[in-house]
């Protein structure tokens, strides 16, 4: 288990939808409640990464009466005493809404497609738009805290903010390694290099190379530089 | 300067600063806050200056450049002193004559301010019905002290409490004072001040604990704490002492955005100055309390005035807010405990702890103690910084200090608590201002701006405006924040171009609710609050646009239309001010506005003379 704040081999009792139960102190209410049998949908938490807490969905109602309110299961921390509601009505009325905006935004994902059926979400009542990218900031960490490179981040803030190298310029640390793309929700042009029967899209054997359509680098997912659809249309 | 090196000293110092100042010099006090600076305040100084100079009265009369007195409408201004004649909107030319008039200790009729209300001239600043009704306690310090001489703020009774605290030597009494006078985080989410403190108090001195000052003022048209840190630098920084003192902490931050270039510099001369001193670094005045305060300036980000987005930006990281707990009383600044207050908490300190709690907590109501300042702004006849008791009521604050509505349009609603505060309206004007109050009626304290707004405003276009800004200010790391607030802003543009339907009205009221139950920090949770209000208190104006596509305050140029009624006296102003040639009519006769042409810019009805432009 990862453990935020501080970490200190006690444990606390709390109670997730009415069973008693006891964790690790600095345990995170994610990781209490998968363990004892609650599932708890999520796009941006990956076990070894540090959790982050960006995309609402793994919302929990904790407290009681006027004081309820909900927070985020992958960041809040098990603590004694806590009264932890995993699917009460407020939190199913959030996730739909949540999956709703994903919807409205990344259409194409299949994995907020799987989410949105599960909860029964069949309309989405937005204006309809296509972006590869929810923001999640988990290949910002795949980057950072497991291949120790640092090569892309956030950008902006507010409704300009993007994932990227520094200035859109090709990175010096970048390794291709393509963890970046494994772990991405969103992303449609999953690399598997060039083996087509495994491809999820096959794109550098199937499609024409995808950064030549659009502005280097800006709203693709692919920070692989040369791009191997690139190098293979070039033979 | 010597520094200082012990108590006595400082008393010495003190003694003979106030024995040498005599008090019947007739002094010129010249506000020149960035406010009174970007309205000619600068030319006055040198025009006064050089006047001084060339008559040789530079002994006869003093000149004193201080921080915004609070009357911002009225700048330039200058205040004479030890008469208290307040002198408005001065131009060059009158400040020669305001000097001379001066030399022979007369009053300039003239040049005196003039009621709206009544049409009479007011000669004292106490009487003007501006300054009448508030309580100065933080505000009347700044036109005593120019905020670059640490004497003048000495000579004042500033660092006194601080020295009251050293002698005395107990941390606890600080905290216990802090406590028993009930002042909470001006701020905006109004915690407890003292309770805050002890908990740093308690924890344990690891690495050091930390204060931080947040003077990250954001909010659009709020200048409160831009005024404080201008004129009174060293309030603040004896806040900051004594709050050290009282915890335990050891190293102190200013976090100041850089927009405020004139603040940054008063404070970096006044840290300057209270080091050369003794009051402020290693041993101060010969004690063994030492503390330090440095200076980080944001890049202006509206969200790192969260206190965990503070803390990530102090810390050289991006300004995003993070989960609580850990509270940064428990984990902070690179994980050193940290209480992190505002620029007029800090400021309130040095009174409670100077004059005593009790005398604090008379002020105000029982659970809301002392003062708040309000930046009142809006269709009103006086706007400026005001500093009235807490639980004062919205009516008295718009009508007596506010001087009632600037025109003929009645007043409809005031706006609080800045970009995610709410829209109160006239029904509600008899509330008493505190924290419970506005969150009752779903708006917030925030850092105390008050917009007040007239019939001529639209109530969703209010809300689109704000919810473009926080648009742009969230952070982005919420989803639902991000996407959210964009969501808003679309359904709300939709509406306000006649694109509007009732099933996107509770779209629009379902998802601000979503967005206020599932994000993160206090911005993304208090973000749909134009929306929230405005549809609970104004729905009909929403309704009007969405089901007769029309604006109601005539302010949505997708839903109106300019027309000449029968006022019209065929002057050909209006023609001749039209930029796209959309009035035709010949001189005597009513014109006529070719809708098909006009481009709604409202030039006609500004410059009608007659009344004779009507929106619909």
């Amino acid at each position: 288990m990862t453990h935020i704040g501080n970490r200190r081999d006690r444990m606390v009792t709390l109670s997730i939808n009415g069973l008693e139960v006891s964790a690790e102190e600095g345990a995170t209410l994610l990781e209490v409640s998968e363990f004892y049998g609650f599932p708890i949908p999520t796009l941006c938490h990956m076990e070894g990464l540090s959790p982050y807490g960006a995309c609402r969905l793994c919302v929990v109602e904790i407290g009681e009466g006027p004081k309820a309110k909900l927070v985020s299961s992958c960041t809040y921390p098990a603590e004694e005493g806590l009264r932890v509601r995993t699917a009460s009505s407020r939190v199913i009325r959030a996730r739909k809404m949540i999956l709703e905006l994903l919807l409205a935004s990344c259409p194409q994902s299949k994995k907020i497609q799987d989410l949105a059926s599960a909860y029964e979400v069949q309309q989405q009542r937005f204006r309809q738009e296509y972006e590869n990218c929810i923001l999640c900031g988990l290949c910002t960490r795949m980057c950072e805290e497991q291949m120790m490179a640092k090569a892309i981040g956030f950008r902006g803030r507010g409704e300009k903010r993007s994932i990227g190298t520094p200035f859109n310029m090709q990175s010096d640390v970048c390794r291709l390694c393509g963890a970046c793309m494994y772990v991405c929700p969103a992303c449609q042009l999953r690399c598997t290099y060039t083996e087509p029967e495994k491809a999820i899209c096959g794109g550098c054997s199937n499609l024409s190379p995808p950064c030549l359509e659009q502005e280097k680098f800006d709203d693709m997912m692919c920070f692989m530089a040369p791009c191997v659809a690139c190098e293979i249309k070039k033979d | 300067m010597e520094r200082l090196k012990s108590i006595n000293e400082f008393e010495t110092l003190r003694e003979r600063l106030v024995t040498d100042r005599d008090p019947n010099i007739p002094t010129i006090v010249i506000p020149a806050g960035t406010c009174g600076q970007a309205s000619g305040a600068n030319d006055l100084i040198r025009v006064t200056k050089r006047e001084l100079l060339n008559k040789k009265w530079v002994d006869k009369i003093h000149l004193r450049i201080t921080g915004c007195n609070g009357f911002c409408q009225m700048e330039p201004s200058v205040l004479i002193e030890p008469k208290r004649t307040f002198y408005p909107k001065v131009s060059p030319k009158d400040m020669i004559r305001i000097v001379d008039a001066l030399a022979n200790n007369q009053v300039l009729e003239d040049l005196l301010y003039v009621d709206p209300g009544t049409g009479s001239p007011i000669e004292k600043q106490e009487a003007i019905p501006f300054f009448k009704r508030q309580v100065r306690t933080i505000l009347s310090r700044n036109e005593k002290i120019d905020p670059i001489r640490i004497t003048h703020y000495i000579e004042n009774g500033g660092y006194s409490a601080m020295v009251k605290m050293l002698t005395l030597g107990k941390p606890e009494w600080v905290l216990e004072e802090v406590k028993t006078s009930g002042l909470r985080g001006r701020g905006g989410a109004g915690f407890t001040t003292g309770l805050k403190w002890e908990m740093l108090a308690r924890q344990p001195n690891g690495h050091g604990k930390a204060l931080v000052c947040n003077a990250d003022e954001g909010d659009p048209g709020a200048y409160m704490d831009r005024s404080v840190l201008e004129g009174n630098p060293h309030s603040i920084i004896e806040g900051m002492i004594i709050g050290a003192y009282g915890t335990g902490a050891s190293e102190g931050v200013f976090y100041v955005r850089n927009e405020y270039p004139l603040a940054i510099k008063h404070l970096l001369i006044a840290l300057r100055q209270a080091r050369e001193l003794g009051v402020l670094g290693e041993r101060i005045l010969g004690t063994d309390f030492s503390f330090e305060i440095g200076l980080v300036r944001g890049a202006g980000a509206f969200v790192c005035g969260e206190e965990t987005a503070l803390m990530r930006s102090i810390e050289g990281k991006m300004g995003e807010p993070c989960q609580r707990p850990p509270f940064p009383v428990q984990k902070g600044i690179d994980g050193k405990p940290t209480v992190i207050n505002n620029v007029e908490t800090w400021a309130n300190i040095p009174v409670i702890i100077g004059s005593g709690a009790e005398e604090f907590a008379k002020i105000g109501t029982k659970r809301n103690a002392g003062t708040k300042i309000f930046s009142l702004v809006g269709k009103i006849k006086n706007t400026g910084l005001i500093e009235v008791p807490m639980g004062m009521t919205i009516k008295e604050i718009v009508d007596e200090i506010g001087g009632g509505p600037a025109t003929d349009a009645k007043l409809k609603a005031v706006q609080t608590g800045g970009p995610s505060g709410g829209c109160i309206p006239t029904s509600l004007f008899d509330l008493g201002i505190d924290y419970e109050s506005l969150t009752q009626v779903g708006s917030i304290m925030g850092s105390g701006g008050l917009i007040v707004m007239d019939e001529k405003t639209c109530m969703v276009d209010v809300a689109k405006y704000f919810m473009n800004f926080l648009k742009e200010e969230s952070c982005g790391k919420c989803f639902t924040c991000r996407k959210g607030t964009q969501r808003m802003h679309e359904i709300l543009d939709d509406i306000t171009t006649g694109r509007g339907t009732l099933e996107s009205l509770d779209l629009l009221e379902e998802l601000a609710t979503a967005v206020k139950d599932t994000t993160l920090c206090g911005l993304g949770q208090t973000a749909p609050n134009p929306v929230l209000s405005t549809l609970r208190y104004f729905r009909n104006e929403y309704l009007e646009h969405i089901i007769h596509r029309r604006c109601p305050g005539g302010v949505c140029k997708e839903l109106i239309t300019y027309s000449i009624n029968e006022n019209c006296t065929g002057c050909q102003v209006c023609l001749r001010n039209c930029t796209v040639e959309a009035i035709t009519g010949k001189k005597k006769e009513i014109h006529v506005i070719d809708p098909t042409q006009c481009i709604k810019c409202g030039a006609c009805r500004s410059v009608c003379k007659f009344n004779a432009v009507d929106v619909i």
